[in-house]
């Protein structure tokens, strides 16, 4: 198992590596010049072409690279951002912190509105808690985030006027971004843990364990539920993708100063050390969440684990 | 002789119901009718609408119908430009699904083929491309297309390659998986063991078995990318104004959330109502080309 869980985490360095390359090469499709940026305008040619030479801007690519990850390794440097003229990374820093906090928010609340309700749906095939919760999970796979949060903003704030519409002073500000995110994953978890239950109560186990005569809530929650949530765990996980989308795109409509609004913000700037540092932080996140789910799925999963220390002994 | 008369007919019998078949079934299900007849609703505006609302109504400003509310001159209303929203949303439908469908083309067609090649070389040329998909996948979709919009600078081809590169991946995963399991089964076995070649193979029985999921999961693929796109030009990263999107009519229906709700309630139904149009399509094409799969 800790020889599964080494060599993930080996893995882990050629994608981070590989991440940073890709952002770093798209972003330096168009020349810049970080000179003129950073200096600004009542700046002569000489001094220009002087810091970019001290920025080392003129280098080929691959060396601009392999300094930008040294630089970001061992100094946390991003370079300095084009329009506040701080160091990125401190300006990243705490926006970083809340992105996290609202799309973690996210996951969880799309986990526990789903998977429940996933379970209750195909215990019950046919009935009310099946049908009901599948078509309106049906609908909101059609609905993007930013109209759910559209419609809450109309409703709670417009008319009900009981919810704060921008900001995070406090926990009610969190509410209605974070639901309007968790709900279109919510209803992605829904589907795939109902059918997958479906598919665990169909197998010869369960009709076994029937056979023997065992309480149907026992076969539910013992044979079917184990089984049943493990391809869940990578589900969820994988809804971190979704959620990171939301949380940009909450984040731009609730006014919530995150990562996402930032990247946005600046795009207009054409601030490209914040930018590349925004996503390539939020990148390093979500790989780091692909291990965890990597390592939790081989972890509980018998299988995975038998063939691992079978064919490694 | 007789043998080969009697088994003529049966064959072409066979050929000409395949085609029938997949229809009939596709036809018994109530959803897919009613979001084949949504679609072709919705297919109708987008194409023959324009030519009855000229392109000219898109950006006329209008002072005097500041927020108008849905009249009969116009159905569904004004926005904050005094702008018809029904010529809006028509022809934001125009640039939305063509974006969509266009996307979705050549994202197929280049995660197809890099697909087929890993699958059908496989070793190390598989291991290439498999790996460097993971790190592919590694960037959060939106942030990837926001990187490449942010680099090239939003126009209708650079939202093409950023669509496309941000949507390939789950064709190259498809397509190889296809291609691995198809190229396992007795069928292909046997026409092997009869001395088949690798060509013949590709063409007669690999292509026309995967063809089913390729469609399904291409229908499927414009529903997601219409969602997508609108949330990028929510985000003001879709086309430069004035051209008229879905999402970014939303973005501006902001500012008179409580004051003008029908510009927030137009533009949500269409991206609702297409999406799932589609949606019920794919899923009934998915049930009708492969009764398999049905659960």
């Amino acid at each position: 198992m800790y020889k599964f869980v080494i060599k993930r985490i080996l893995f882990l360095i050629p994608t981070i590596l590989g991440v940073t390359l890709i952002i770093y090469a798209v972003m330096n499709i168009t020349p810049g010049n970080p000179g003129q940026a950073i200096l600004g305008t009542g700046v002569s040619q000489e001094d220009i072409d002087a810091y970019n030479e001290k920025l080392g801007y003129n280098d080929p690519f691959l060396q601009k690279y392999v300094r930008y990850v040294k630089n970001m390794i061992f100094d946390q440097d991003f370079g300095i951002s084009y329009v506040t003229k701080q160091d990125a990374f401190t300006e990243i820093l705490p926006r970083y912190l809340i992105t996290l906090k609202l799309a973690f928010l996210g996951v969880f609340l799309s986990a526990i509105i789903g998977i429940p309700l996933g379970i209750k749906a195909a215990v019950e095939q046919y009935k009310l808690w099946d049908t009901i919760p599948s078509i309106i999970a049906f609908l909101l796979a059609a609905v993007p985030a930013f109209v759910l949060g559209l419609v809450m903003l109309f409703v709670f704030c417009g008319w009900l006027n009981v919810l704060p519409s921008y900001g995070i002073g406090s926990f009610k500000h969190y509410i209605m971004p974070a639901l309007a995110i968790a709900i279109p994953p919510a209803a992605q978890n829904f589907r795939f843990t109902k059918s997958s239950m479906l598919e665990s109560i169909r197998q010869d186990y369960v009709r076994t364990a029937r056979a023997k005569g065992v309480p149907e809530k026992q076969v539910i929650w013992k044979h079917v539920l184990k089984n049943a949530l493990l391809p869940v765990i990578t589900q969820v996980g994988l809804s971190l993708g979704t959620l990171i989308c939301g949380a940009v795109v909450a984040e731009e409509m609730f006014s919530i100063p995150g990562v996402g609004s930032l990247i946005v913000e600046r795009i207009n700037y054409k601030d490209e050390p914040v930018i590349i540092a925004g996503t390539i932080l939020i990148a390093i996140c979500f790989t780091l969440v692909m291990l965890i789910v990597d390592v939790a799925y081989a972890y509980v999963d018998p299988r995975i684990r038998a063939k691992y220390t079978k064919s490694r002994k | 002789m007789d043998q080969n008369k009697a088994a003529s007919p049966a064959v072409q019998y066979k050929k000409a119901s395949q085609g029938k078949e997949i229809w009939r079934r596709f036809r018994k299900s109530k959803g897919a009718v009613i979001g084949m007849i949504m679609l072709l609703i919705v297919a109708a505006v987008v194409i023959i609408g324009p030519i009855f609302v000229p392109y000219e109504l898109v950006g006329k400003q209008d002072w005097a119908n500041y927020l108008a509310k849905p009249s009969l001159e116009h159905l569904f209303g004004c926005d904050g430009y005094g702008r018809d929203v029904l010529a809006r949303v028509i022809h934001g439908g125009k640039t939305s699904l063509g974006i969509a469908v266009l996307a979705t083309v050549t994202s197929c067609v280049f995660g197809s083929i890099l697909g087929a090649v890993a699958g059908f070389f496989g070793g190390k040329v598989d291991a290439l491309i498999m790996r460097s998909l993971d790190i592919f996948m590694s960037v959060p979709d939106i942030l990837f297309t926001m990187a490449v919009v942010f680099a090239l600078g939003a126009n209708f081809v650079n939202l093409m390659v950023a669509l496309t590169l941000t949507f390939f991946t789950n064709y190259v995963r498809l397509v190889r998986s296809q291609v691995l399991t198809l190229s396992e089964v007795d069928y292909v076995e046997a026409a092997r063991a009869g001395g088949a070649r690798s060509v013949r193979i590709i063409f007669e029985h690999i292509l026309p078995n995967s063809v089913g999921v390729i469609i399904v999961n291409t229908t499927l693929n414009v529903a997601k990318i219409i969602i997508y796109e609108s949330t990028l030009s929510f985000l003001g990263l879709g086309m430069p104004p004035p051209a008229p999107e879905w999402g970014a009519m939303l973005s501006e229906a902001r500012e008179f959330l409580t004051t003008a709700p029908h510009l927030l309630l137009f533009p949500s139904l269409a991206i609702v109502l297409t999406a799932c149009a589609i949606n019920l399509v794919g899923d009934g094409l998915r049930d009708a080309l492969d009764p398999h799969l049905k659960s």
